[in-house]
């Protein structure tokens, strides 16, 4: 297997008395969607807060394409390439959509010691935002206020803005969280399309999404891995069927 | 043009028209008084720059109109008079100023920021009633006006007022570039999201910083026009409730659009004169009538102006 462009070994993070996480070891290959499951509250968003640097990890490690990032913080570990999308949708909702993302192509376009032009005359901002717009299907809403569009345009806006930066790996929190069926479906065609160009951590509660999407598929309860491995094995583990997939559905 | 543009240009257009107009109406005491709004306005465009721009809720914005003003008193006061090394003095000691202050309470959000900037705003008013040098609580008297040479005699007050207003209209136009800059785009993604900003990977902290220092400076030219303005300076020119009075003139005329402070600060003051000549309880009919302006104007007075724009455009 090629070096994993990410590796996590016993990360921990308590919460007063809770283990949000508990020694949590994973390793994501490059290309690979790799899924984090569990029920609620197994800390599986905290898990992606200590990868995106949000949260410092009470303990382990976290190595990303060769190197220690353990001690980096948020804005050095998104310099590197790592890109968070939220499980609340966080945009800026009183920007348009393409000024969402045009502002995601300037997080990576230099410093922003620039106080002269007017950014939003600024092509090489303005254009890849708008391409980046088409791809996930908002090419006519670029316009609208960002706080305007529906719920599964916002999540799309959301991943918009995260492509927009470049990313090497994507940490993506529930992407089709609140949304009904079609849009679901929907984000599920696009990450189908990311597929292999980036390496994604994929939490999500729709199992379709899950199956359909991931490579790998870590399974979290109270904080701990239960088990980790191929869809196929984690469908046929029985640990994880009581734990999580729900025992008296045999078969799926 | 839209409504908004319209309202700022006619603003502008009637302040440039103060002075012959009092004048031939030989009221030359309104030539002071807009002198004055102005001086105001630029302290509190100052403050919107971060405030309207940036959600940076700076209660101690007083503290650098203290700072530029004691920066011509003092200076004065030791026997330079010199115009440039006036204004660049409070330019910069301002900027420094807001350099430490911002460095330690940009750490803070919320209502945290509130508090320490005004702590330290009280932190400098302090300072300037300890300095019995010059005059301590009483203050300083300013022998004359900073010098600007012959051609430019700050002691006439329409040169005055047109020196002013030539400042505003910098200042005014700087800001619009800045706020639509990258820069400026950056500062209003921190006010509407700066989780989501440090998650693209901006270090705010630095760019924030800047602006606060930015402002900072601007206000410490606002507070070296008001030492002209009154030949005097004392610490309660930085007293906390002054710093409120600047906040109160950004909202009342609109966050977050520059011109919106213009207004706010001529309402401020011109309700100020009308009702202290009326009552001596003054503050207590300004009070409910920023209230109802706060509670029925989101974007403040400049909003309503623009909205009484578009209905006649
Ligand atoms: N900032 C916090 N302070 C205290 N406790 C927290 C905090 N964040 C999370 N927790 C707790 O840590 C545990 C894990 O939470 P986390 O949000 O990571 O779960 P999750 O797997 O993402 O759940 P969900 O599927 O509901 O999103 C929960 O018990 C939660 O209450
Ligand atoms: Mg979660």
């Amino acid at each position: 297997m090629a070096e994993p462009v990410l590796e996590t070994s016993g990360l921990t993070k308590r919460f007063g008395g809770i283990v949000a996480t508990g020694d949590v070891s994973l390793s994501v290959a490059p290309g690979e969607i790799h899924a984090v499951i569990g029920p609620n509250g197994a800390g599986k968003t905290t898990l992606i807060s200590e990868l995106s640097g949000e949260l410092k990890p009470d303990a382990g490690s976290i190595r990303f394409a060769g190197a220690d990032i353990s001690r980096f913080g948020p804005v050095r570990r998104a310099a590197l390439g790592i890109a968070r999308a939220f499980q609340v949708t966080s945009i800026f909702r009183e920007f348009t959509a393409l000024e969402n993302v045009a502002l995601a192509v300037q997080a990576r376009a230099g410093h922003s010691f620039r106080f002269w032009r007017p950014a939003e005359r600024e092509a090489q901002l303005r254009e890849p935002a708008r391409a980046m717009l088409r791809d996930v299907g908002l090419g006519e809403r670029a316009d609208l206020p960002a706080g305007s569009l529906s719920h599964g345009e916002k999540r799309a806006l959301e991943l918009a803005m995260v492509l927009a930066t470049g990313p090497r790996l994507l940490l993506l929190d529930e992407p089709t969280a609140g949304m009904g069926a079609e849009e679901s479906a929907a984000m599920v065609r696009l990450l189908a399309g990311l597929k292999s160009r980036f390496s994604v951590v994929l939490v999500e509660h729709d199992m379709d999404a899950v199956f359909a999407l991931a490579d790998r598929i870590t399974v979290m309860v109270y904080g701990r891995v239960i088990a980790s491995g191929a869809p196929e094995a984690i469908r046929a583990d029985p640990e994880v069927r009581r734990a999580y997939l729900g025992d008296e559905e045999p078969g799926c | 043009m839209d409504a908004k543009r319209v309202a700022a240009i006619i603003a502008l257009a009637l302040l440039a028209l103060v002075p012959p107009v009092a004048m031939a109406a030989d009221a030359p005491f309104y030539v002071g008084l807009f002198a004055r709004i102005m001086v105001f306005a630029i302290a509190a465009v100052s403050l919107d720059l971060i405030l309207g721009y940036g959600g940076l809720v700076s209660f101690g914005h007083a503290a650098y109109l203290g700072i530029g003003a004691y920066a011509v008193g003092i200076l004065s006061f030791h026997g330079v008079t010199g115009g440039f090394a006036h204004f660049a003095t409070a330019f910069f000691a301002a900027a420094a100023a807001a350099l430490v202050i911002g460095f330690v309470s940009l750490r803070t959000s919320g209502v945290y920021f509130i508090m320490i900037t005004l702590a330290f705003s009280q932190m400098v008013y302090f300072l300037g009633v300890s300095l019995n040098q010059y005059g301590g609580d009483d203050g300083l008297n300013i022998a004359r006006h900073s010098n600007f040479g012959a051609a430019l005699d700050l002691k006439d007050p329409v040169v005055f007022y047109y020196f002013v207003f030539a400042l505003l209209l910098v200042f005014l136009f700087l800001g619009s570039r800045i706020v639509r800059s990258r820069f400026g785009v950056l500062l209003q993604g921190v006010k509407s999201n700066e989780r989501r900003m440090i998650a693209l990977g901006f270090p705010t902290f630095r760019y924030k910083l800047a602006a606060f220092v930015m402002a900072g400076a601007i206000c410490g030219v606002a507070g070296a026009l008001f030492a002209n303005l009154t030949l005097f300076v004392s610490p309660s020119i930085m007293h906390w409730t002054r710093s409120g009075e600047i906040l109160m003139m950004v909202i009342l005329g609109g966050l977050g659009s520059l011109i919106g402070p213009v207004f706010g600060a001529a309402a401020y003051l011109i309700l100020e004169s009308v009702l202290s000549r009326l009552t001596e309880h003054w503050q207590a009919v300004l009070g409910p009538i920023l209230i109802l302006v706060v509670l029925f104007s989101k974007t403040g007075l400049y909003g309503l102006f623009a909205m009484g724009a578009r209905r006649r455009g």
